[in-house]
């Protein structure tokens, strides 16, 4: 044995036992049981959701939030520093979500006007019109930092909610092509509607000073048959228990957010009834002493996701913890949950939902092994049938295909899928077509009689460009998948791509080692080759 | 073994009947499409499916009584069928859109069909998948499908004319359009619908007729040195010959695995494994057909160009010649 094939069988031998290592022996083990250092057992092969169980869900932003309250929190700092400078207007309004209007800034405190509106300005145009009004619209730039912000906003607390929900493995990624969704693969979860409930509730917590209230309708509260300027109404629980709606007339600047929490937690109330505590942060909590302090014995309301939970009225100054009651028992850890991990900055509406349960995982699991041995069984037997011993060749070459390819994915964490065993025994199948092609070509060989060395040596280097050209074109197919495919079809495509390498490596250099050696044996001349 | 003996069969003779049987095919599978729709997967065209095994398998009827009893969208438009092995004793009920379902609503309607077969007294089931799509969802999906197919295409056509000559690379995008067309018109034939598998398998066939088309114009490309006697059809025909060994190996070993899938890889994968198998097959004809065709049309045409103004015809076709050449040496 010559230098150079000791060099190349060794390199053969070494790729086969890591890879045999990383890919195959974890799966070996975690089936039989057998105990194994952790370092081993690191890179196990990932199942999807759809061979493992799970829920999985797209979700969308509704990004046209994030901007309605940006302008709406403009718009009232806006109306604050109108009424501190007494700059009276006739209206102040939002006619689209980006826009905001002025009307009737009297001509001599024009210049006052625009002192005033100079932090708006720093994100919206300005735009005077006639009689004193004026157009405010965000600027583009800042609309789309705040579209994009509330999507990644929304990731981290969707992330931050599964974490809790203790989840294992979870996958929550952003895609679609606004950049909009959120995919959520929640592996080994069935109960799908707590799951969305629990992504879904924004979890805006807001403490604000009653003005007026409770009311049985919400028409009792209205002055002229309107909301007045700087207030809101928001429908809450007529009693303890959550029953009735009663309504309630809140100043709109809310004293408290739930922004300024730091932490929540089951608890009960004073009528040993179920609650949740929660805890301001140092900022929030100034900013709420001050306030109820400012309002002893008027009623502060709990407003949850828009309504009022409870409103109890203020005995002294509070300042760094809360309650809210009027919650049911199994609501109570929910609760907690979403207001520790804070609130969704838009409303989420859900897009796609897929629940596989485990049976049927298992049963796809079952279906895509046997057609993939039943699809090796018969490659196996016609290679071996047609080509006699430089099939078993090829078949080595296969297996080792298979091996790489198990040990590759397992190493890059890519997920196995059933479309992706399906990309696994189509690997097989075109992995073949390389084997075949060589031995093709050397057949052609040795009819032209140049020895059985040359042979061999012809139809390997002929046949590489040819390899090398229908691996790329391959590559480019399977490289447009992976930027079309979600999750299952990416699966497919990682197989195809790491099929792809893994082939030309074993068609193209373990193969031919084996030819080597094969011929090695035969001393000097060899003179026939059972292909 | 050989199962060809030193061929010699006459293929771009037949390549007129190929290209009348090509454009049957596709014609009357274009024309299925018109008519009926192209049928798509609940991926494309939104809507609700619940999988249900139980206790004891419900015929089809019987449960299509149940939704038309209890579910308020009754059962003409739902699609009920068994599902997987007839020992899992699994039912799909696949029902359409109901309204603008999103957000919160999106599960209602899959709970009002479970419910509807609770009431139906169909025995004892649990509900083991559900799948629901919005109608955002299909619209996305389509057009970035669309796209991968597109994209993939350009690719591969500008990577052949990097290799080979611009010629080759029409003549192998031609075949790939042409086998999904073909596979499209398969698909509708035999009613399979739309599903993000079928398309995952519709690209995969795309490369796998590039494969196919790339090795027989490679020894085109190689003979096109030792042969330079010949006609460009005559060391076409040769060299399709010369691989046509390799060219049945491979397909019908690529065939074994898809059929494979197709027996034994389950209800999922049916589809998948349904396109692979009439992409294999029109993959291999279309490379020997249709691909190769396609290069002697576009010759033909350049050589009557250059006869038309016979001051560029001395040039053309040598730098033609020489040009292949020099892609040869230099890869």
């Amino acid at each position: 044995m010559n230098k150079n094939i000791r060099w190349k069988v060794f390199t053969t031998l070494a790729v086969l036992v890591v890879f045999s290592a990383v890919g195959v022996y974890p799966i070996v083990a975690s089936q039989y049981g057998i105990t194994s250092p952790s370092w081993l057992m690191a890179k196990q092969l990932k199942l999807g959701l759809d061979l493992k169980g799970g829920v999985h869900l797209v979700l969308r932003v509704q990004t046209d939030d994030a901007i309605r309250l940006e302008g709406e929190q403009e718009m009232e700092r806006l109306r604050e520093a109108l009424r501190t400078r007494n700059i009276p207007i006739t209206s102040l309004t939002m006619p689209s979500i980006s826009t905001i209007r002025v009307e009737g800034v009297p001509a001599p405190q024009d210049a006052a006007f625009r002192e005033a509106a100079v932090d708006l300005a720093v994100n919206f145009d300005r735009s005077p019109g006639t009689n004193g009004s004026y157009t405010f619209t965000m600027k583009p730039n800042i609309a789309i930092l705040l579209r994009q912000e509330s999507v990644v906003s929304a990731r981290q607390t969707i992330e931050r909610r599964v974490n809790e929900l203790g989840v294992a493995e979870p996958s929550i990624a952003q895609q679609g092509a606004a950049g909009d969704q959120i995919l959520v693969q929640l592996p080994g979860v069935t109960d799908v509607e707590h799951a969305k409930e629990i992504i879904r509730s924004t979890g805006l917590l807001e403490l604000k000073i009653v003005e007026m209230g409770p009311a049985a309708n919400r028409e009792d509260l209205m002055q002229n048959g309107q909301v007045p300027e700087g207030m809101d109404i928001v429908p809450g629980a007529a009693d303890s228990t959550g029953g009735g709606t009663v309504y309630y007339m809140v100043r709109k600047a809310a004293a408290v957010s739930g922004r300024d929490l730091t932490n929540a937690r089951p608890s009960v109330d004073q009528n040993n009834l179920p609650a949740v505590s929660f805890m301001l942060s140092g900022e929030g909590a100034r900013k709420f002493g001050a306030v109820t302090e400012a309002n002893i014995g008027r009623r502060l309301a709990i407003i949850l996701d828009n309504r009022v939970t409870s409103a109890p009225t203020i005995q002294s100054r509070i300042t760094d913890n809360g309650q809210i009651t009027g919650v049911t028992p199994d609501e109570v850890s929910d609760l907690a949950l979403i207001l520790k991990s804070g609130a969704l900055p838009a409303t989420l509406t859900y897009l796609e939902e897929r629940t596989i349960g485990p049976s049927l995982g298992a049963d796809s699991i079952r279906s895509g092994i046997e057609a993939s041995v039943v699809g090796l069984v018969l490659i196996v037997a016609f290679m071996l049938v047609y080509y006699k011993l430089s099939g078993v060749n090829a078949v080595v070459a296969l297996i080792f295909n298979l091996i790489i390819l198990l040990g590759l994915m397992a190493y890059i964490g890519a997920v196995m899928t059933l479309p992706g065993i399906a990309g696994f025994v189509l690997t097989m199948g075109i992995g073949v077509d390389s084997n075949v092609l060589i031995f093709e070509r050397i057949k052609e060989e040795l009819e032209a009689q140049h020895g059985v060395r040359a042979a061999v040596n012809a139809g390997f280097s002929r046949v590489f460009l040819t390899l090398l050209d229908t691996h790329i074109s391959a590559l480019i197919a399977a490289l447009f998948l992976i930027q079309f495919g979600t999750g299952p079809i990416r699966g497919f495509a990682y197989t195809l791509i790491i099929g792809l390498a893994s082939n030309l490596f074993t068609s193209t250099f373990v193969s031919k080692t084996l030819f080597e050696l094969a011929l090695g044996r035969q001393q000097r001349q060899a003179t026939a080759l059972s292909i | 073994m050989h199962i060809f003996t030193n061929p010699n069969y006459n293929f771009l003779r037949w390549r007129w009947h190929a290209v009348a049987l090509s454009w049957i095919v596709i014609i009357a599978g274009l024309g299925l499409i018109y008519t009926r729709g192209l049928a798509k997967g609940i991926e494309f065209a939104g809507g609700t499916s619940v999988i249900m095994q139980f206790d004891r398998t419900p015929s089809v009827d019987t449960v299509r009584n149940a939704l038309n009893a209890n579910y308020a969208g009754g059962g003409q438009d739902a699609v009920v069928q068994s599902y997987g092995d007839e020992t899992q004793r699994q039912v799909m009920v696949r029902v359409p859109q109901v309204g603008a379902e999103e957000g919160a609503a999106l599960g209602a309607t899959a709970q009002a069909v479970e419910a509807a077969l609770r009431k139906g007294n169909l025995g004892n089931f649990s509900v083991v998948g559900t799948e629901i799509v919005g109608p955002a969802v299909g619209e996305e999906l389509t057009e970035k499908g669309i796209w991968a197919f597109v994209l993939s295409l350009v690719g591969i056509l500008a990577y052949i004319a990097f290799r080979f000559e611009f010629a080759f690379a029409l003549g192998a995008v031609v075949a790939t359009v042409h086998d999904v067309l073909v596979t499209l018109a398969f698909l509708t034939f035999f009613g399979y619908d739309m599903t993000l598998n079928v398309i995952a398998a519709i690209l995969t066939v795309t490369g796998y007729s590039t494969n196919d088309t790339i090795v027989i114009f490679d020894r085109v490309r190689e003979n096109m040195r030792k042969m330079r006697r010949d006609s460009l059809g005559g060391v076409i025909n040769t060299s399709i010959n010369q691989t046509l060994g390799r060219t049945v190996i491979t397909a019908g070993t690529a065939l074994l695995s898809a059929i494979a899938l197709f027996l034994f890889g389950g209800e999922v994968l049916h589809g998948f494994a349904f396109t692979m198998i009439v992409g294999i097959v029109t993959g291999t004809y279309s490379s020997v057909f249709v691909a190769a065709a396609i290069v002697t049309f576009w010759h033909r045409k350049a050589q009557s160009k250059a006869v038309a103004s016979p001051a560029a015809a001395p040039a053309t076709t040598p730098a033609r010649r020489a040009k292949s050449a020099r892609n040869v040496r230099a890869s």
